[in-house]
């Protein structure tokens, strides 16, 4: 509750979770939809996966924050563990993020007047794992890293990586195929792909089963690493091994981005959400 | 006043990289003692301190604390402490009201906040954010969140460092206060009369080893009960005649100021008087003082505990 009250009061929080993904649906819906109803499902996809990839930001920068300035250094003299203090932090961002969630919905159907609202069952299945999993992702930068600079910088390099290749700003079929082939990894084309099926086909969560599952996975081992490397004190330094852990928390992408590369249909479906929005890009480019 | 130690430190050491902070500190503090640890920073005394608290872990020794070892008794000892951290810092936009509620809801047994911010006066505070306190509210604040649980034994590091003279005299106010609650309190200091005024016994640390340890009084008759005139003269003394006035143990100069240890005091001061008559030399000041613990830190060290 505590955390939640902090979090509102925090001006960058508020831009990073609230209003920048506001302002990437009004630039979504109006300008690549050009107002068009039926385009929304696959844009309101983008925007809702943005908004949960937006807690990695949030939560690694906290969290670095409270350890700089001595705050974590009081909470350890309390009988507040380590897995208590991230869980904490996991859930108020959670439920910080379900508001804007709705409105990005609200806003979906009252201005860009999109028709029904997708398997919200899935959505919603998908927005949870998927906050929990970015968000502990988060907090695993804010552990290997030492300085505010540090986590800056790697929390700019992973949230690139997931910006361009995963679906959520450049559609993925139309990255060159290469990249698609690295992008099967990522946690975020899963998220991605699984959102915009649900908004578009109303699929299932039974049917998104792999998708669900790995982000489980990936959600309870980067929980798991958090919590071991964990740090109070702001000298205590992350040791090497720190990272070797760290480096754990894809071993779930890597198994899933096997099986997919061989058996999966994530590009198929890709290229069916795309169609979806089709009429006004053109897409000769795209050779499949 | 012994009843039962309560704090029981043996032979603890510690060292960071090259540094050995502690270099076997022993002690122990009775219930409901008040025991201070007194040193100029960098003797270790934080680095007891975070031991006790469970901050930091020992390189060797043992402590423990009403049985309990605080690496290894996890929660159950984090419900018997409380501790003002040297420098207790807080989210800048939590309030004073929800800091309290905060840290209170970690434990099973509690006080309000409304006593407690009555009781350091913070009722008017309530509702400001940390960020907006002054260094003497934050301080109380750190002062209220180490009783929240309302511990057996409180630690207070450096309790009234980088306050001023008054808001350092309602800090103290306080701990006299929870003092009478017989609450076992372990504090660190580097201010002589904190620690003369509000500690039952002292143990006097310097470079990681405790040198001297007592109830005040004692230290000071340990000392050898020299008293210490602090003489200013118009022209410079050269020639140590000083040191053979009559009842001067010892003589050393600071500044300006020569410092007379005499164990007779008016003889002294009569020899001086005259020997300042001979000399043709004037008395600018002359300041007689009983010893402190400063003395008799200056007389262990040969340092003063202030740079």
């Amino acid at each position: 509750m505590s955390r939640m009250r902090l979090a509102m009061r925090n001006r960058a929080f508020l831009f990073f979770s609230l209003i920048m993904p506001l302002a990437f649906l009004f630039i979504y819906a109006g300008i690549f939809g050009r107002g068009r109803a039926q385009a929304v499902p696959y844009l309101l996809a983008e925007v809702l996966a943005l908004t949960v990839m937006g807690s990695f930001w949030g939560l690694s920068v906290q969290l670095v924050t409270f350890r700089e300035q001595g705050i974590l250094r009081r909470f350890r003299v309390t009988p507040v563990g380590a897995s208590a203090m991230l869980a904490s932090s996991l859930l108020s961002n959670y439920f910080l993020t379900l508001p804007t969630i709705a409105i990005e919905f609200f806003l979906s159907r009252s201005v860009f007047h999109m028709a029904g609202l997708g398997n919200l069952i899935s959505v919603f299945i998908l927005v949870t794992l998927g906050t929990i999993s970015f968000a502990s992702l988060g907090l695993i930068v804010a552990s290997v890293t030492n300085t505010m600079q540090e986590t800056q910088i790697i929390n700019q390099i992973i949230w690139f990586i997931f910006l361009f290749i995963s679906g959520v700003t450049i559609p993925f079929p139309m990255l060159p195929g290469a990249v698609q082939a690295f992008a099967v990894f990522l946690p975020a084309t899963y998220l991605v792909s699984g959102l915009q099926r649900a908004m578009i086909d109303h699929t299932g969560i039974l049917d998104l089963g792999m998708y669900a599952a790995s982000l489980i996975g990936c959600a309870l081992i980067a929980f798991l690493v958090a919590a071991q490397l964990f740090r109070w004190d702001p000298e205590a330094k992350a040791p090497r091994r720190a990272k070797l852990w760290a480096a754990a928390a894809i071993i779930p992408f890597l198994l899933l981005g096997a099986w997919e590369t061989f058996n999966g249909d994530l590009r198929a479906h890709a290229m069916k959400n795309l169609q979806s929005i089709r009429e006004p890009y053109s897409l000769e480019r795209i050779d499949h | 006043m012994l009843t039962a130690a309560t704090i029981e430190v043996e032979n603890l050491t510690k060292r960071y990289g090259d540094v050995e902070a502690l270099r076997g500190v022993s002690f122990s503090v009775g219930e409901g003692e008040v025991f201070g640890l007194l040193g100029p920073n960098g003797a270790g005394k934080t680095s007891t301190v975070e031991i006790l608290e469970g901050l930091r872990t020992p390189d060797g020794g043992r402590v423990s604390v009403c049985g309990l070892d605080p690496q290894t008794s996890g929660v159950e000892y984090k419900y018997i402490i409380g501790a003002a951290l040297q420098s207790t810092a807080l989210p800048d936009k939590m309030r004073v009201r929800e800091a309290l509620d905060l840290f209170g809801g970690f434990y099973p047994r509690r006080r309000g906040a409304a006593e407690l911010m009555n009781r350091f006066g913070l009722e008017e505070k309530r509702n400001a954010f940390y960020s907006q306190l002054s260094g003497g509210q934050k301080q109380r604040l750190a002062l209220a969140m180490a009783l929240v649980n309302d511990p057996r034994v409180v630690f207070l590091d450096e309790p009234t460092a980088g306050l001023d003279p008054q808001v350092r005299h309602e800090i103290y106010d306080i701990i006299e206060e929870l003092k009478k609650e017989k609450k076992t309190i372990l504090m660190t200091t580097h201010y002589i009369e904190e620690a003369e005024k509000l500690c039952d016994r002292v143990a006097i640390v310097d470079h990681g080893k405790v040198i001297a340890e007592g109830t005040p009084s004692e230290l000071k008759k340990r000392s050898g009960a020299v008293t210490r005139i602090t003489v200013r003269m118009a022209r410079p003394e050269t020639n140590g005649a000083l040191n053979t006035l009559e009842g001067v143990t010892e003589c050393r100069t600071e500044a300006e100021d020569y410092l007379l240890y005499s164990t007779r005091v008016p003889r002294t001061i009569v020899a001086l008087v005259k020997h300042l008559e001979e000399q043709n030399n004037e008395l600018v000041s002359l300041e007689i003082a009983a010893p402190s613990l400063e003395d008799i830190f200056l007389e262990l060290t040969g340092r003063r505990l202030r740079d």
